[in-house]
């Protein structure tokens, strides 16, 4: 790669197309404000990409040299020359794919995007159908949107989840729901769990609690027992 | 790792003061505490998490991530078996095999007198002298099934760590 410095405006180009990004903007944020379609699973605008699920591939080429990146984290420069669905590309999106769905095949999500790319069944073997992809958009939201910091990953390689601090409901939760909007596989769900939340809203006791699927109880059924007396 | 000399009398207060005095990192913090109680017990987690102002669940991420640390207690001894490719070929699973057989435990295992914990690990670096264990910080070479009932008797009787 050549490390030019440079400041200001980037041109380069997009299958193609002349196009300007700034100093810092990656390439997929260049390709969304000029409409190019890339596919990405754990990239949302409001939070720090995080590169996990490498569906948003792209080929960029650097002088002589041509490569695959995530376009969610490569940060854009004067003179790239970015393909968004070379051969190569596509294929390797495929195998992304088909890796997503062996995860989680019911997922309408993964479903569609498989489908998009033909792939109707996975080779591979399905290990666990918890529908949840690991791209950590829920924990992400959940630090740096909510700031609760209710929800972590756990673990690691095939065991690997989420889940609230020392596998039980986590007293930072506070039943927000940010999680479960934001979760592209509807792997996260709430529940109601109480008839009041004295422990979040400071209220008289008198609606619905939700209860979320992976932090937990939210540690309100004992408090708003112990308030009902 | 071995266990660091001197430790072993510290209490919990005093590696928390130490963990939040000198900002030392997540990391090395749960080592400390690993290297202490031979596991990371909820309420040292959650100690540690307050006092260095991280999150809980950054702390059960990393706690659960790494093979070094424990969420169960360890042994005194740990026993790493090696099941690298040389030390493969030149019998370790039999040798893991009488480890199991002796210490009547399953390999991820500690037994039930808190003693030695029984791991298999994929190559330590020493092939040239396979198969080899590795139990503590100290290497085992050339090591025979017939010889395992002492080695595990040598650590056995050795009270000091
Ligand atoms: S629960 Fe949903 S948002 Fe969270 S990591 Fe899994 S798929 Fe992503
Ligand atoms: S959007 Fe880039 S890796 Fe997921």
């Amino acid at each position: 790669m050549s490390h030019v410095e440079w400041q200001g405006q980037a041109k380069f180009t997009i299958d193609g197309k002349e196009v300007v990004g700034y100093k810092g903007e990656t390439i997929l944020e260049v390709a969304r404000r000029e409409g190019i379609n890339i596919p990405t699973l754990c990239y949302h605008e409001a939070l720090e990409p995080y590169a996990v699920c490498r569906l948003c591939l792209v080929e960029v080429t650097v002088g002589k040299r041509t490569r695959l990146v995530t376009s969610c984290i490569y940060e854009v420069a004067p003179g790239i020359e970015v393909k968004t669905s070379t051969e190569r590309v596509t294929r390797n999106r495929k195998a992304v794919l088909e890796l997503l769905l062996a995860r989680a095949p019911d997922a309408p999500v993964i479903r569609k995007l498989a489908a998009e790319y033909g792939i109707e069944k996975s080779r591979y073997p399905l290990i666990k159908n918890d529908n949840c992809i690991l791209c950590g958009l829920c924990v992400r939201a959940c630090r740096e949107i909510v700031g609760a910091d209710a929800i972590g990953f756990i673990d690691r390689g095939t065991e690997r989840r989420v889940g609230p601090p020392i596998e039980r409901q986590s007293e930072r939760c506070i039943g927000c729901g940010t999680c479960v909007y934001i979760c592209p596989t509807a792997a996260i769900s709430l529940k109601d769990v109480s008839k009041s939340m004295p422990g979040v809203h400071k209220h008289p006791y008198d609606y619905e609690a939700p209860e979320c699927s992976i932090c937990g109880e939210m540690n309100l059924e004992s408090e708003s027992k112990a308030g009902e007396r | 790792m071995g266990q660091p000399k001197g430790l072993v009398s510290e209490n919990a207060y005093t590696i928390l003061n130490e963990v939040e005095e000198k900002r030392v990192s997540l990391i090395a913090a749960l080592q400390k505490i690993q290297a202490r109680y031979r596991y990371l017990p909820e309420t040292a987690m959650r100690q540690v998490a307050a006092r260095l102002r991280v999150p809980v669940s950054q702390v059960y991420h990393v706690a659960t991530f790494y093979s070094a640390f424990s969420l169960k207690p360890k042994g005194r001894h740990i026993v790493n078996v090696c099941l690298g490719t040389a030390c493969h070929v030149k019998g370790a699973g039999l040798i893991l095999d009488r480890f199991k057989r002796e210490l009547k435990v399953d390999e991820g295992d500690t037994t039930e007198d808190g003693q030695f914990t029984l791991q298999a690990v994929r190559c330590i670096g020493c092939c040239s002298i396979a198969p080899a264990v590795m139990i503590d910080t100290e290497t085992h070479g050339y090591v025979r099934q017939d010889k395992v009932a002492d080695i595990i008797k040598r650590y056995r009787e050795s009270k000091e760590k």
